[in-house]
């Protein structure tokens, strides 16, 4: 399926959000993740399901003010 | 001066961005003898993305984070945020800022008190970064906040205390509540003024990640902070306008 990840348009074959950040290189990594603008929170992202469409945001800490 | 239950050891907190390398930023949170930094979250591009190590380095420096809503323009925008920086940070602390206009970077006090209002609902503990007005003060209050953080000037400007009256009242109606001055100050003069106003800490970023030495700019505005908040304690002399001779007149000899 295509979704939005940061913005960019990325292809992806995992059906959930949990093996969908391992996908995308985010396995191990300490980040914050929100679908269609809304937070998803790390417990629930196994039984989180994707669908076409979808804009994935992952954050992660940064310098900041 | 309790932030939330927790009374840092230094009234100076630091923002982490703008430094011209990590180790910088690293020295000049040692140098500073700072307890509370503030961060941030991003689009990360991966695993190997510099948020990892960034939160790897802050993870070393010992100290607590406060992370910010920087850059949220909509109360769902800051809310989500806040929402994500809990988790990622491992911390109900959020430094919350709704930004209502692009030039000047000032916050929409009226989204600021409605984010408020849902995140102190939350179990968030928010500090809020306001303008320095009497009624806002109040409304973020009765949403919960139990900091407040007006601004000096607008984000990255160093102009300094702009309102100093305004900041004077704030600390006269709010006299138990921790008042922070965030934003705007560019010297250690302003932050000793923020201080000797009886405000409870400072926070900057752009005066000491910009200074040609940071590490030497932090350690001045640590000893202006302290230099501030001793003569708030030791109790001002009031101004006055007509000349006093300090030297005693009695016994002044005539000699012409």
């Amino acid at each position: 399926m295509r979704i939005f990840v940061n913005g960019d348009t990325r292809e992806v074959a995992a059906p959930v959000l949990a093996e969908a950040l391992a996908e995308l290189g985010y396995a191990g990594a300490v980040v914050a993740t929100a679908v269609n603008e809304a937070f998803v929170p790390a417990a629930v992202r196994a039984q989180t399901v994707l669908v076409d469409g979808d804009r994935l945001e992952i954050l992660a800490p940064m310098q900041g003010g | 001066m309790d932030f939330y239950g927790f009374t840092p050891r230094s009234r100076l907190f630091l923002g982490t961005a703008q430094y011209p390398s990590p180790a910088v930023l690293q020295k000049s949170v040692e140098a500073a003898g700072v307890d509370v930094v503030t961060v941030s979250l991003r689009r990360e591009a991966g695993r190997l993305g510099g948020g990892q190590d960034f939160w790897a380095l802050i993870r070393s420096l010992g100290v607590r984070v406060l992370p910010n809503t920087a850059g949220c323009h909509s109360v769902k925008e800051a809310v989500t945020t806040a929402q994500m920086a809990r988790e990622v940070f491992g911390t109900p602390w959020i430094k919350l800022e709704v930004i209502g206009e692009a030039d000047t970077l000032q916050p929409d006090v009226f989204g600021l008190v409605e984010a408020a209002r849902i995140l102190c609902a939350e179990g968030f503990e928010v500090f809020p970064y306001m303008t320095e007005d009497l009624v806002v003060a109040e409304r973020l209050v009765e949403a919960g906040c139990r900091v407040l953080m007006p601004w000096g000037a607008p984000i990255g400007t160093g102009k300094g205390l702009n309102n100093p009256y305004g900041l004077r009242a704030l600390r006269a109606h709010f006299p138990d509540i921790p008042l922070v001055v965030d934003a705007g100050i560019g010297l250690p003069s302003h932050a000793a003024a923020a201080m000797e106003l009886g405000y409870d800490a400072v926070l900057l970023n752009t005066a000491v990640a910009k200074a040609g030495d940071p590490a030497a700019m932090a350690a001045a505005f640590a000893r202006a902070v302290e230099a501030g908040r001793l003569a708030f304690e030791a109790g001002p002399m009031e101004p006055r306008d007509m000349a006093a001779p300090s030297t005693p007149v009695l016994g002044r000899a005539l000699l012409g």
